[in-house]
């Protein structure tokens, strides 16, 4: 692999990780709160955190795009407030991947919850728990192996997203590039070699990631 | 009975679309060909019966498709270096290649956004972003990238480049006002109003913008799509090239 190519991989990961950084909080809290409370018009959040799933990327990408751009309501806010620009910037590709990737860490993470018996958390309730305490030493760490499995899966989700990814970061080189997108690139470009190259990593990559991530389930169990 | 039933209604169904589709013309065309092309076919297909299917993309992404065996019949390019490249490999019929239009590259920006006068007013710091079409495959890219190679301002605005999928999606870019300027031919600027025309490139600070077309070697239709390339060629398509802007390189009317 040429120099080029590591770094095309470095930066893949950084973003990906990124858009961890953004999953993990989001991802925590909606999984709980799917998985502990009952209100109406849940199913409706429900359906609304899964859609990314099914969606067509680029239709989240669109969505995206009238968001943070320019002249979308919070991209123009940015804009203004800040000087911060969010679409053809890496900030849009973090943005892109985190949303294409939470359902995966929402559904998993909230399984793992529902998975852990209440009886635990009302007990360190009646030792006088507070409900961050409940949660911090009780629930997350019993429900650790979901979490850390869907957090694998957003993960290699993430590193594999293209559609939206394309939309509101573009394929600038060096700066909002991902391997999906140099992959495409180097296909249209004829470089079929460097295309194989780059493939070959992502395949690593993911194997290596959904390979832990099932076995962290299966052990659950 | 049902089975054979539904099997031959399946049979009938796979005839019908086999059929309709033999009575087609698949023609790769540059990006920047869309609204034009689309005019000419609409009055071809009157008078002919043929019915043309289009595909529009970067001419370096159609070249490829073709070099993959993409069943296209004619290859119209904005850029000869793409129809070089297929005729090098045999993947276009002898004789049948002709440089038929020209072009002229402008630089626009958004509608509304503070204007550009010279294209070395890209190098300010107001402007952040600058849509050009992929370097590779796009002509458009290729043509901006040596403008601007010409003009020593591209170690300057190299890092503001945002490379678009084709001449058109440089287009959206700029109207959507999420980059500041693009490179994109006169023809495309012609057909927005959300953008405006800061900047048109003098013919000696760009290459020379030349469109290629041929027919393709393994051409599902090569009968029909002579018909068609000769209809490209005639005056009455040189009158829907010119009234978008494009120059018409070859037209009987001037030989």
């Amino acid at each position: 692999m040429s120099g080029a190519e590591w770094q095309l991989v470095g930066f893949s990961l950084r973003m990906a990780l990124a858009s961890l950084l953004l999953i993990l909080p989001t991802g925590l809290a909606l999984a709980w709160w799917l998985a502990r409370t009952n209100w109406p018009g849940k199913a409706l959040v429900e359906t609304l955190v899964s859609l990314p799933l099914v969606l067509p990327p680029v239709v989240t990408g669109l969505l995206l795009l009238q968001l943070f751009g320019r002249r979308g309501p919070v991209g123009s806010w940015l804009h203004n407030t800040f000087n911060c620009d969010v679409v053809f910037t890496w900030r849009a590709v973090v943005i892109a991947l985190a949303a294409m990737s939470l359902p995966l860490f929402v559904r998993a993470a909230r399984t793992a919850f529902e998975e852990v018996d209440v009886k635990f958390e009302q007990l360190a309730r009646t030792l006088g728990a507070g409900e961050w305490r409940v949660f911090f030493t009780i629930t997350l760490p019993l429900a650790k192996r979901g979490v850390l499995a869907g957090t694998l899966l957003a993960f290699a989700r993430a590193l594999g997203e293209f559609g939206a990814t394309i939309m509101v970061a573009g394929n600038i080189p060096g700066r909002t590039t991902t391997l999906p997108v140099a992959i495409y690139q180097a296909v249209e470009n004829g470089e079929d070699a460097h295309a194989w190259t780059l493939a070959s990593v992502s395949a690593v990559i993911a194997f290596a990631a959904v390979f832990v991530s099932e076995r962290l389930q299966r052990q659950r169990k | 009975m049902k089975t054979v039933k539904i099997i031959i209604l399946m049979a009938t169904f796979w005839l019908t679309i086999h059929v309709s589709m033999a009575a087609s013309l698949t023609v790769f065309a540059a990006a920047s060909l869309t609204d034009s092309l689309k005019q000419i076919a609409a009055d071809y297909e009157k008078t002919s019966g043929d019915k043309i299917v289009f595909n529009f993309a970067a001419s370096g992404t159609l070249a490829r498709q073709i070099e993959a065996g993409a069943p296209a019949d004619i290859f119209f390019a904005a850029d000869e270096t793409k129809a070089d490249a297929l005729e090098k490999k045999g993947l276009l019929v002898n004789g049948t290649r002709k440089s038929v239009l020209g072009n002229t590259l402008v630089i626009v920006t958004p509608a509304g956004a503070p204007a550009i006068n010279s294209p070395a007013e890209l190098t300010n710091a107001a402007v952040q972003h600058i849509a050009l079409g992929e370097l590779k495959t796009v002509p458009c890219g290729t043509y901006a990238k040596a403008c601007l190679e010409k003009l020593q301002l591209w170690p300057a605005v190299e890092g503001k480049v945002v490379p678009c999928e084709s001449v058109r999606t440089v287009l959206a870019a700029v109207e959507s006002g999420n980059v500041d300027a693009g490179f994109v031919y006169k023809t495309d600027a012609a057909i927005s109003n959300k953008v405006k025309v800061a900047y048109e490139v003098p013919a000696a600070d760009a290459p020379k913008i030349s469109y290629p077309l041929a027919l393709v070697k393994d051409a599902p239709q090569p009968e029909a799509a002579g018909k068609f390339i000769a209809y490209l060629e005639s005056d009455a398509a040189a009158v829907v090239f010119k009234k978008f802007g494009f120059l018409v390189l070859s037209s009987p009317s001037t030989k």
